[in-house]
């Protein structure tokens, strides 16, 4: 925290940083115009072969009796790993008082709340009847994996968009005060949304109350989300996912997955809205040391989950690992080992390739890298069932998504950027008060009407 | 025919009858699943349509009109089992000349595409310089069924009578149970299933699962629609070559498909070394087999693909 400040120049300061922080909101330009259709664009098209598999039955996809889980799964399976980072940053992080991660809580959320949304929505995409989705609560059964999970992903949810909301309402009471240049009813968003916050003693200590308490009740939600996500898995007897270390496993592989996309959306935003004051080289080069830790931890499960099996080769084991290390799927699980793993933590352990745009690339790198790698974790182990596959089509034996399929994978990508850039063109991208209160501006200057209005 | 409780010899009297009628395709059963009555002509006879699709005539007077159990009825009698049964099936492989037609039997009555089998003949090799059989798979009903504990719906379910049953009208198509069945024994209905239009307007049977479901699991239920009937599931009453016993544990007694000849079940597989599929995963199966020990015909099979010895 800087030292304390003279009123006026509080006042110039808090004017400029409030001005940095709403571009993304005010900055209205073709470039957002034409970033928004394209999404759209994609998003219809995906709701288009949506409609195509109900009418004719999830055999548009290219799942059969054998392959029975394909890059549905894996694309949800994606998508709950990256929304782990929102626990990550900005609970752990907080918790544990660690200074330069504050202004990326709000990025960290925003990625949260946009993917674990999304894995719900994929997740339903991928049933045979979602049309009978209403019997999950007529007729749960709670010694199912899919009703754990099905609980944590919406209390996980529900936590996130808590823990977005609650350190914005003073954000919000400042858009209410301050903003101009948007529409009318925006401006009544704000003022609704705000609570009638008035910024004094008491509602601060409120809300940073109820801040602790869910920042702790994130974590034991945040680590089950994932966990119980790998226990689909782990609860078969498949070989391949019938292993006892797929919760932590998974759950470091998300943070891999969770930190190179806030790092990406750290990296548009800045360049987007001009925060290189806010978002600066010191945050990349801490995220890149996040991401060298979170990869060492996941190496670590990696040698495990290899080596141990790989060891012993036994019969079924034996058959999925050697067509990971040299079989049809070798190349992409070189790629991910690669790619994912070894060369993000030779790089980064380089101040050089801590900075912003090598990290950006990185990050990209990496990000594709874990989707391969949940989709090397479900396709090859249903490709090699106990018992052989015969007397079905050739086609059944292995799997490659159709078109119908893609388009509606890809879905879940820019159903996920739709949400995030709504998101920043709603809010600011970072927390003003606490950004202020960092530069040593006094709560009571936030209150203040400013004069020029 | 309702009756819960079967000596052993009623059980074989029973299905020696119900075969003489299933000539005529007008057994009880048939009419209980799908059949429609077409029209009644002036003489009294009375045209139906079996579920293989053929049109019968038959004389008005040899019916007893069969109760139509109302779906919710069907389904509940259908969870419930049947009680102090306890069903089990031997497959002797060193009987198994892959003659198929227990699949062919078996895809007619649940309403399969050729793709879908609820009893698959697979060749087998166990180890490299093994010899090669065919082994018959249907569901093994295990005791410890995974496929059951993950359904989230409890659509699949295990019967007291030791059946693993599905219920098609519940089913939300997670295929949480494909991913958990160590025996690939489960099917799904990618697209429209096969003659979905000739099965309109039927109602649902769950012990056959029939009509089949656009978006639904399926696999074998040992034919539990014919069970209730007395009689034996179709795969068994199909095959030519004596390679299956059907029967009932707590009786100790199973009845071969093909010579009908009822033997001690406990005598059976202790005399011929009976095993169970994968029985190190615990799943506890409810289908024995004999060792494919001195057969008498060559194995025709292609040899198996590496890396897929079971
Ligand atoms: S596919 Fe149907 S039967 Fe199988 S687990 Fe899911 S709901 Fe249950």
């Amino acid at each position: 925290m800087n030292e304390i400040k003279s009123p006026e120049e509080s006042r110039k300061s808090l004017d400029r940083i409030f001005r940095d922080l709403t571009r993304s909101i005010t900055h209205r330009d073709e470039m957002s115009r034409f970033w928004l259709f394209i999404l759209v664009m994609f998003a219809i098209v995906g709701v288009w072969g949506f409609i195509i598999q109900i009418q004719r039955g999830l055999g548009v996809t290219g799942m059969r009796d054998y392959v029975s889980w394909g890059a549905y799964i894996a694309n949800f399976v994606f998508f709950v790993a990256v929304s782990l980072i929102g626990f990550l940053i900005s609970s752990t992080l907080h918790l544990l008082k660690i200074e330069w991660s504050k202004p990326i809580s709000r990025v960290a959320e925003q990625v949260a709340i946009a993917a674990v949304a999304m894995a719900g929505l994929i997740i339903v995409m991928d049933m045979g009847r979602p049309d009978r989705l209403q019997n999950v609560f007529l007729h749960g059964r709670f010694a199912s994996p899919i009703l754990w999970d099905l609980t944590v992903v919406t209390t996980y949810l529900v936590i996130s968009v808590l823990l977005f909301y609650l350190p914005l309402i003073p954000d919000l009471a400042l858009l209410r005060d301050r903003l101009t240049g948007v529409p009318e009813i925006q401006k009544k968003i704000y003022t609704v949304l705000a609570l009638g916050w008035k910024g004094n003693e008491e509602q601060y200590r409120l809300v940073t109350h109820a801040m602790r308490i869910l920042m702790i009740l994130i974590i034991p939600v945040g680590l089950s989300i994932h966990t119980v996500t790998s226990w689909l898995f782990a609860s078969t007897l498949r070989a391949g996912w019938d292993t006892t270390i797929f919760g932590p496993y998974f759950v470091s592989g998300a943070f891999v997955a969770g930190t190179a996309a806030v790092v990406m959306v750290m990296f548009v935003y800045r360049l987007r809205y001009r925060l290189k004051n806010y978002f600066t080289h010191h945050h990349f080069d801490m995220m890149g040391k996040l991401l060298v830790f979170v990869c060492l931890v996941y190496l670590y499960f990696n040698i495990n989950e290899f080596l141990v099996p790989g060891y012993k080769m036994r019969l079924h084991e034996g058959i999925h690992l050697r067509e990971l290390f040299a079989g049809g799927y070798s190349r992409m699980f070189w790629f991910v080992q690669i790619a994912g793993l070894i060369l993000p933590i030779f790089l980064l352990l380089f101040k050089y390739f801590r900075r912003p745009f090598p990290m950006f690339l990185i990050s990209f790198l990496v990000l594709v890298a874990s989707w391969f790698k949940r989709y090397v974790i479900v396709i090859p182990t249903m490709e090699h069932p106990h018992l052989p596959v015969q007397n079905v089509p050739d086609y059944f034996k292995h799997y490659a998504p159709t078109s119908n399929e893609i388009v509606i994978l890809l879905f879940g990508f820019v159903g996920a950027l739709i949400i995030i850039t709504l998101l920043a063109k709603l809010f600011p991208v970072i927390s003003i008060w606490e950004y202020a209160h960092q530069q040593g501006i006094d709560k009571k200057y936030l209150t203040e009407k400013p004069e020029n209005q | 025919m309702e009756q819960n409780y079967n000596t052993r010899r009623s059980f074989l009297k029973s299905l020696g009858v119900t075969l003489g009628v299933a000539g005529l395709g007008v057994s009880s059963g048939v009419l209980t699943s799908c059949s429609k009555v077409s029209s009644v002509s002036p003489e009294g006879k009375i045209r139906l349509l079996t579920p293989g699709g053929t049109l019968v005539e038959v004389d008005a007077s040899q019916l007893t009109p069969a109760e139509m159990p109302s779906l919710t009825d069907n389904q509940k009698r259908g969870r419930l089992g049947m009680e102090g049964k306890s069903w089990v099936m031997v497959i002797d492989l060193s009987k198994c000349r892959n003659a198929r037609q227990c699949m062919a039997a078996c895809q007619n009555h649940h309403q399969l595409r050729p793709e879908q089998h609820h009893i698959n003949v697979l060749q087998m090799q166990d180890a490299e310089h093994t010899a090669p059989y065919y082994m018959p798979k249907p569901c093994m009903h295990c005791d410890n069924p995974p496929c059951t504990k993950v359904c989230p719906v409890n659509a699949t379910f295990k019967r007291a009578d030791g059946i693993v049953l599905i219920d098609n009208e519940r089913c939300i198509g997670c295929r949480f149970c494909i991913a958990a069945c160590p025996y690939s024994a489960r099917v799904f209905n990618w697209f429209e299933p096969r003659d979905a239009e000739k099965y309109e307007g039927v109602t649902y049977n769950i012990e056959a699962n029939v009509p089949q479901k656009k978006g639904t699991i399926s696999k074998c239920l040992f034919s539990a629609d014919l069970l209730r009937d007395g009689k034996l599931p179709s795969c068994v009453s199909a095959c030519p070559n004596s390679v299956y016993w059907f029967g009932d544990r707590n009786e100790d007694a199973v009845t071969n498909g093909t010579t009908k000849e009822t033997v001690s079940f406990s005598k059976l597989i202790r005399d011929n070394g009976a095993y169970t599929l994968m029985e190190e995963l615990g799943t506890k199966p409810r289908v024995y087999y004999l060792p494919p020990k001195n057969r008498t015909f060559p194995f025709e099979g292609e040899l198996i693909e590496k890396g897929h010895q079971g």
